[in-house]
């Protein structure tokens, strides 16, 4: 077993254990920080299939950004886990079962699994070859050249979620003083304020 | 090269662009005030690029590397959906902006809906198909939920949201399983790799799990629960919108998937396709019995609809696509005028959804009512209207195909679902003394209903030659 082997069994024993570990967490943030631990993993694996661009984009992605944002909602949101976990019990042996017998079937069905022979070839073929192309410049010719189309109704995809979320949560209210950046530009000091000579021993009438 | 594949999909391109100008124009505009010109505008679109679509050459295009095809199919259920959206923006307006729901997002929303149906029924790959599937359905659920101080239209998005996101995990695993499989997730591709090497257990779980991700955006049984809520819940002429076009092109992606990455397996996704066909039929009919609620009666009598649709497309044949290509046309006709009806259904000024409120409807207004019983005799299927040629289309495509048994459930599920359409009819003009419902001075509703009703009765010369049109369109799918 060479040092890579060993490196593999490692990322992808800690990559599973941390998966279940976020599933079966009574706190919810250590679930999230489990699951930067299986982010981790799962770069290092990207790292020895040769694909270090995927493997840094894991890290700055899902660990720098999308993991903190979980803390921070995870953090934020005040849910009672446990009374949610209460009404799922009523629902477990059943949800149990069937899970048993999808996994029974799905057992079945790899044990007669069979690939397609041109399958591996077909497969490869979106991909350059590794040793012409580096793999920053293979991904860009795969999204942007090969799937453009794909690519772009993915951004439709993701302005339609914008757009969403702004018409269902946005609500104008009238009590809220705006700054009118406008209005404070073109504001005359000549009208704005008014200079009174007050004498004294005199009040303002 | 980039330039040819652009002007293949010109007609989402520019709806897309249109959509995001007008988002432009509405938040540095006039906000909702410009919600009615955008609306129309946005009506006005889609029509001019059914028009585009139906005059486009027949000739089967492909696009941006096989994920994009264009051919008599696609450009005859994009006609359907764009026209249909078209008609169904116009005709919720009114009630839009009683409800004060009339946002500018709303006919922004629904463009990008129907660009991702348009993708949908020209997509030549499970990416590009599930891509469509997504930005059709996501919009979907946000004009669902678009009454959000009301605890029923949440509802009704939340569930759509929840189950549609399982039904889309359903479809992914099943493509994933399909590409695991055949290697390549471009149709053609994998038509080619079932043809050398035959049909293995893992591409037919693929299909197995992919048809019931899609059963679900028809309603198909037992991927139905969601259909009854939603409909109550959502307003009304959303609902109206989730009765016509994302059917269609639900519809119409089954077929394209059935037929373009399957299509030499016919035994194999037909018997799925008959066993959906023939629970819909029946659970349609029968549950729609006990509604009150004219809005969950529809969505029963969808989903038996659309039970009759899949058996066209069970027969695996040309003419079954045929039939069910014109059932879709003739379905979202028929709904067209009935949503027109129950978007002016008021008592006292409010809007009313229980089918007793249709009560002596005949005394007080014997337009609408006479319209009203053409459509539902219509929606029942008896002989002389429309609604029955469609039944007849797809019902004879399945005993030519040799599933005489469908048929015959067909049959008899027709003969149950009548009842609770013949129930309306006894309502309105035999129903008990009551006030009538209030008299709406609505005149696109009225003209819409009035004209569903006339090509229930006129179709009955040639269809309008909507068969034609369907057997060219099956004729480009079924090769």
């Amino acid at each position: 077993m060479g040092i890579a082997d060993i490196t593999f069994y490692a990322f992808a024993v800690t990559l599973l254990g941390a998966g279940f570990l976020v599933t079966i967490s009574r706190n919810m943030v250590h679930s999230v920080l489990w699951l930067i631990l299986a982010f981790l993993s799962a770069a290092g694996l990207f790292v020895l299939l040769g694909a270090e661009f995927m493997a840094m984009l894991l890290i700055i992605v899902y660990v720098g950004a999308v993991a903190v944002l979980f803390l921070f909602v995870v953090m934020m949101l005040d849910i009672d886990f446990a009374s949610l976990r209460s009404e799922m019990a009523r629902y477990f042996p059943i949800a149990a079962i069937i899970g048993v017998v999808l996994l029974l079937q799905m057992a079945m069905l790899f044990g007669a699994w069979s690939s397609s022979e041109q399958a591996m070839g077909l497969r490869q073929a979106p991909t350059p070859d590794v040793a012409e192309v580096h793999n920053t410049k293979a991904l860009g010719m795969i999204i942007y050249d090969q799937y453009f189309l794909v690519f772009q109704v993915s951004g439709l995809i993701l302005l339609v979620a914008m757009v969403g979320a702004i018409v269902l949560t946005l609500r104008h209210r009238k009590d809220v003083k705006r700054q009118n950046v406008i209005s404070q530009m073109h504001r005359d000091p000549a009208k704005a304020m008014e200079l009174k000579d007050v004498k004294s021993g005199q009040g303002l009438s | 090269m980039i330039g040819a594949d652009l002007t293949t999909a010109l007609p989402e391109i520019v709806l897309a662009l249109f959509a995001m100008a007008m988002l432009m124009v509405g938040v540095y505009g006039g906000k909702d005030k410009l919600a009615e010109p955008i609306l129309y505008a946005t009506a006005a679109l889609m029509v001019m690029l059914a028009l585009y679509s139906g005059t486009q050459s027949l000739e089967p295009l492909t696009a941006f590397n096989g994920t994009y095809l264009k051919d008599g199919f696609a450009q005859f259920a994009k006609m359907l959906i764009l026209v249909s959206a078209a008609v169904v923006l116009v005709m919720g307006k009114s009630v839009m902006i009683e409800t004060g729901l009339l946002k500018f997002e709303y006919p922004i929303l629904i463009a990008l809906s129907v660009v991702g149906m348009m993708l949908m029924v020209s997509a030549g790959d499970l990416i590009v198909l599930y891509m469509g599937l997504e930005l059709q359905s996501l919009a979907l659920y946000v004009v669902a939920t678009m009454n959000r101080d009301s605890s029923r239209s949440t509802e009704a998005g939340l569930k759509y949201f929840i189950l549609g996101a399982l039904a889309s995990g359903l479809l992914l695993y099943g493509a994933s399983l399909t590409y695991g499989y055949a290697g390549t997730t471009v149709f053609a591709g994998i038509l080619s790799t079932i043809s050398e090497d035959g049909m293995s257990v893992g591409l037919l779980m693929g299909l197995a799990f992919m048809l019931a991700g899609l059963a679900f955006k028809v309603s198909a049984v037992p991927f139905h629960m969601w259909t009854p809520d939603v409909y109550e819940g959502a307003p009304t002429p959303v609902t109206a919108f989730f009765a016509t076009a994302p059917k269609v092109a639900a519809m119409a992606l089954i077929a394209r998937l059935v037929h373009d990455a399957f299509g030499t397996v016919p035994g194999d996704w037909s018997q799925i396709v008959a066993l959906l066909a023939a629970a819909s039929m029946f659970v349609g009919a029968i549950a729609a019995i006990g509604q009150r609620d004219i809005k969950r009666l529809m969505a029963y009598s969808s989903i038996s609809h659309m039970g009759f649709a899949l058996v066209g497309l069970a027969a695996g044949t040309a003419q079954g696509v045929q039939g069910m290509l014109v059932y879709m046309a003739i379905y979202v006709t028929m709904n067209i005028g009935v949503f027109a009806f129950i978007l002016t259904m008021r008592r006292d000024g409010k809007a009313v959804t229980d089918i007793s409120e249709l009560n002596q409807l005949s005394k007080a207004e014997p337009l609408r009512a006479l319209a009203l019983l053409v459509l539902m005799f219509s929606l029942a299927g008896v002989p002389p209207l429309v609604g029955f040629f469609g039944k007849f289309y797809v019902l004879w495509a399945a005993v030519d195909a040799g599933l005489t048994w469908l048929a015959v459930a067909g049959v008899i599920a027709s003969v149950i679902g009548a009842f609770y359409y013949l129930r309306i009819v006894f309502y309105m003009y035999f129903g008990a003394e009551s006030e009538p419902l209030d008299t709406v001075r609505a005149p696109v509703q009225a003209t819409l209903l009035v004209a569903c009703a006339m090509i229930m009765v006129l179709g009955v010369i040639n269809l309008f030659g909507i068969d034609g049109m369907a057997a060219l369109a099956a004729d480009a799918l079924v090769r």
